[in-house]
């Protein structure tokens, strides 16, 4: 089976030790993460986890079965790429006097819809949102006049389907609490 | 051997220490029986339990590793949770064997560490160790307590983890300010995680699809494993076995679930198991897996296991349908419950012509293996023959507790089954040093049942300290070791695949029965297969331990084998 890139979103409680937990699903298999990302959900007290991996779709399957055998975990789902509307983040630093120098540079960030995130004396911070693609492209392009520094975050992504979390929490109740949590 | 019996501890909310509080839970979870050792971080915990010693026994093994496979003998025995205590670092780690095995057997245990105190986590304190950060792969769930009053809630969950759905161990890990630390003691027990569902409900379709197909079924075969027995279903297992005229075979972690005698039990499947079911899985056109989750040493090369046959799994993990082998069914659920529910929907059946091939090639088998294994005339004395007069002795009635090897295969192709809960091995693990300490579990757990450990000459030494514990703790178990003078599994490997390069295998033994002997432990050799049904008699009668070297035969082979890789069907008879 052909191997694809597949977003996987993991919905958990909050507990420090999941993310061991997690990866040692994708390590025990020799499975690279591409990306990770964690954040809050759309419902509260539940978090969301967004991975990429390239898998055959027969390991995912038996993946996501592992990750969700794991306690904390209140589901996960996979998608291709196909089927989520996706996105990653870069911030590119680079010296000011380029900005106001090279007439070349203002035209790229024009172009690429990069967001100016803050200018000073010394360095000006740029901010591009997108696909994969497009931030490759204007790391190109950037490339020659100089970068200082340059990072990328993992992958964010929403399904075009809905996920039919909220209901399944709606018919789960959350443990009683003890006084001390 | 003393047993102590449990009074109800108070649930009333009252301010007590975290270590008192460890013990609280523990009654109110009903437990009365525990094994452990104690170190630095875990002593406020041990304090207690030398105040509350009437109401819980602990009972102090030779090695961490031994308490953690005491435990899981005494619940494989017993169908409840195991406790095992150690203290932080060196301690803790000696538990992670026995954790892995219970882990991959699916055996409900709570192990309890101590730990530093909390304001030197991550320092590099004495014995302090990430043991959660060891532990996360090989546990259901792990949690650190680091607050007295978090105590109640974690160990309540704990249990419920261990216990519930597919069970399997649980590691909480307290550190020794939490230990000493107070807390408005109140304990509920768990009965609900959100985010964690134990029991898929049971599907009325996969319940109908499965129907269909049994009932049309031809050349039908089932295969059981430990879910049977962990699922409490072995009535309604045999009810379904019986309605449906099916023959049932097992693995060797649910073998005892349905009795060795029963007319419809055909034997065991996977490397060394039986010849018919092997190779009538590749024939057979309906599998239906019962609580098995096809393991590789089960279903030999996946590419020709069973691919001409319809598969229905019963499984109470979803994460285990379609891992290894695709299932056209899969009823998810407790098999109690699935299998009660398809009773109505079966229909009566003998399958007559389809038994005679199981006994047409049963026959083959034993002609070819088993009368030698069994009865041989000539030669050394062969491991299957100690069986056999074990079986004698005990008329299928004991607990059979065997290590791993040779003798791990003999012990389960051959032993007699009666009553469920009665074979207790390291099956996922093969985890060599397991018997010793998880007869002593079994023993504990069942003391009413004679219970016998079959050991190698090889793993006899990886937990042979534990002798200490069964002197010590007055434990009457019946020890056998059967003693080839070699690793002799890995020498069988060595003959067949590696053209004998006996490399480490040959073992060079002390005198077992001056050993037993200095642990005040009863013993005898038998060397001579005139001596051999004599010493087996002595044994069973003696009503205090006992211990038995059989030395068998150097350069015996397990047969049949299916070759590593190999299909089922290929099994070998030599
Ligand atoms: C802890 C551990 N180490 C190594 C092995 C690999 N192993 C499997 S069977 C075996 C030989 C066991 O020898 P013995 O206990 O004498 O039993 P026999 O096969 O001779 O009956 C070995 C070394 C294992 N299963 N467990
Ligand atoms: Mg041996």
């Amino acid at each position: 089976m052909e191997k694809k890139t597949y977003t996987v979103s993991i919905y958990t409680e909050n507990n420090i030790g999941l993310l061991n937990r997690i990866s040692a699903i994708f390590q025990r298999r020799h499975i690279n993460v591409e990306s990770l990302s964690a954040s809050e959900s759309e419902i509260d007290d539940v978090f969301r986890w967004t991975l990429v991996v390239q898998v055959t779709e027969a390991q995912i399957k038996k993946i996501i079965g592992q990750i969700e055998r794991q306690i904390e975990v209140i589901k996960a789902y996979y998608h291709t790429d196909e089927e989520t509307i996706f996105t990653e983040s870069a911030l590119f630093k680079i010296k000011s006097d380029l900005l106001f120098e090279e007439r070349q540079i203002q035209n790229i960030i024009k172009e690429s819809h990069a967001r100016i995130v803050t200018v000073n004396k010394q360095f000006f911070v740029l901010e591009k949102s997108g696909m994969r693609a497009e931030i490759e492209l204007l790391h190109r392009e950037l490339k020659p006049f100089g970068i200082m520094q340059f990072v990328r975050s993992g992958r964010i992504a929403v399904t075009k389907s809905e996920m039919p979390i909220s209901q399944l929490l709606g018919s789960l109740t959350k443990e009683e609490e003890y006084a001390f949590s | 051997m003393e047993t102590k019996t449990i009074t109800q501890t108070t649930t009333k909310k009252q301010t007590i220490t975290g270590s008192e509080a460890i013990i609280h839970c523990l009654l109110a979870e009903g437990v009365n029986l525990i094994y452990g050792y104690p170190g630095g971080a875990i002593m406020p915990m041990y304090d207690e339990l030398y105040k509350f010693q009437d109401k819980l026994q602990h009972v102090l093994t030779r090695h961490e590793q031994g308490a953690t496979h005491a435990a899981q003998g005494y619940a494989r025995a017993t169908g409840k949770v195991g406790v095992a205590v150690a203290t932080s670092g060196p301690g803790a780690t000696n538990l992670i064997t026995g954790i892995a095995d219970a882990q991959i057997d699916s055996t409900p245990m709570v192990c309890i560490t101590g730990q530093v105190a909390s304001h030197l986590l991550g320092s590099d304190a004495f014995q302090e160790t990430d043991i959660i950060g060891i532990s996360t792969p090989v546990t259901k769930w792990n949690y650190q307590v680091t607050k007295a009053s978090e105590i109640p809630e974690v160990l309540a969950k704990a249990f419920y983890i261990a216990r519930s759905g597919r069970p399997g161990p649980v590691l909480i890990d307290i550190t020794k300010d939490a230990q000493f630390g107070e807390l408005d003691y109140e304990y509920q027990p768990c009965t609900h995680i959100r985010s964690y569902t134990p029991t898929p409900e049971v599907q009325e379709e996969a319940l109908d699809a499965a129907a269909v197909l049994i009932n049309a079924a031809k050349k039908p075969m089932i295969v059981w494993g430990q879910g049977v027995i962990l699922g409490e279903a072995e009535e309604t297992f045999k009810t379904f076995v019986e309605k449906t005229g099916i023959p049932a075979a097992w693995t060797i972690l649910g073998v005892s679930a349905l009795e060795t005698d029963h007319p419809l039990n055909v034997g065991m499947v996977g490397m060394h198991g039986n010849y018919a079911p092997n190779i009538l899985t590749n024939e057979c056109d309906l599998l239906i897996a019962i609580g098995m989750r096809f393991d590789d040493r089960v279903t030999g090369s996946l590419d020709t296991y069973a691919t001409q046959a319809k598969v229905i799994h019963f499984e109470i993990d979803p994460a285990e349908v379609n891992k290894n082998v695709y299932a056209d069914v899969a009823v998810l659920g407790d098999c109690k419950e699935s299998l009660s529910k398809i009773l109505s929907k079966v229909t009566p059946n003998a399958h007559t012509e389809w038994h005679q091939r199981f006994k047409d090639l049963y026959k083959i088998e034993y002609d070819k293996i088993i009368q030698h294994d069994l009865t041989p005339t000539k030669g050394g004395l062969t491991m299957g023959e100690v069986l056999d007069g074990i079986n004698k002795e005990t008329k299928g009635d004991a607990i059979i507790v065997s290590d791993v090897g040779q003798h791990q295969m003999i012990a389960c192709r051959y032993a007699k089954f009666n009553t469920t809960k009665s074979n207790i091995t390291s099956g996922g693990l093969g985890t060599m040093g397991f018997a010793l300490p998880a007869a002593i579990g079994a023993k504990m757990g069942k003391p009413e049942r004679e219970v016998v450990a079959i050991i190698g000459d090889g793993g006899y030494q990886m937990t042979i300290q534990e002798l200490g514990t069964i002197f010590q703790s007055k434990v009457p178990v019946k020890i056998v070791v059967l003693n080839n003078e070699f690793l002799g599994m890995v020498r069988q490997w060595q003959q067949l695949f590696f053209d004998k390069r006996y490399a480490s295998t040959e073992m060079i033994n002390p005198d077992f029965v001056a050993i037993a002997k200095g642990y005040h432990i009863q013993a005898q050799k038998v060397t001579k297969r005139e001596e051999l049904a004599g010493a087996i008699k002595e044994m069973i009668a003696c009503p205090d331990s006992y211990f038995l070297e059989v030395c068998v035969e150097k350069e015996d082979n397990v047969f049949p084998m299916i070759p590593s890789g190999a299909s089922v069907s290929d099994i070998r008879l030599e």
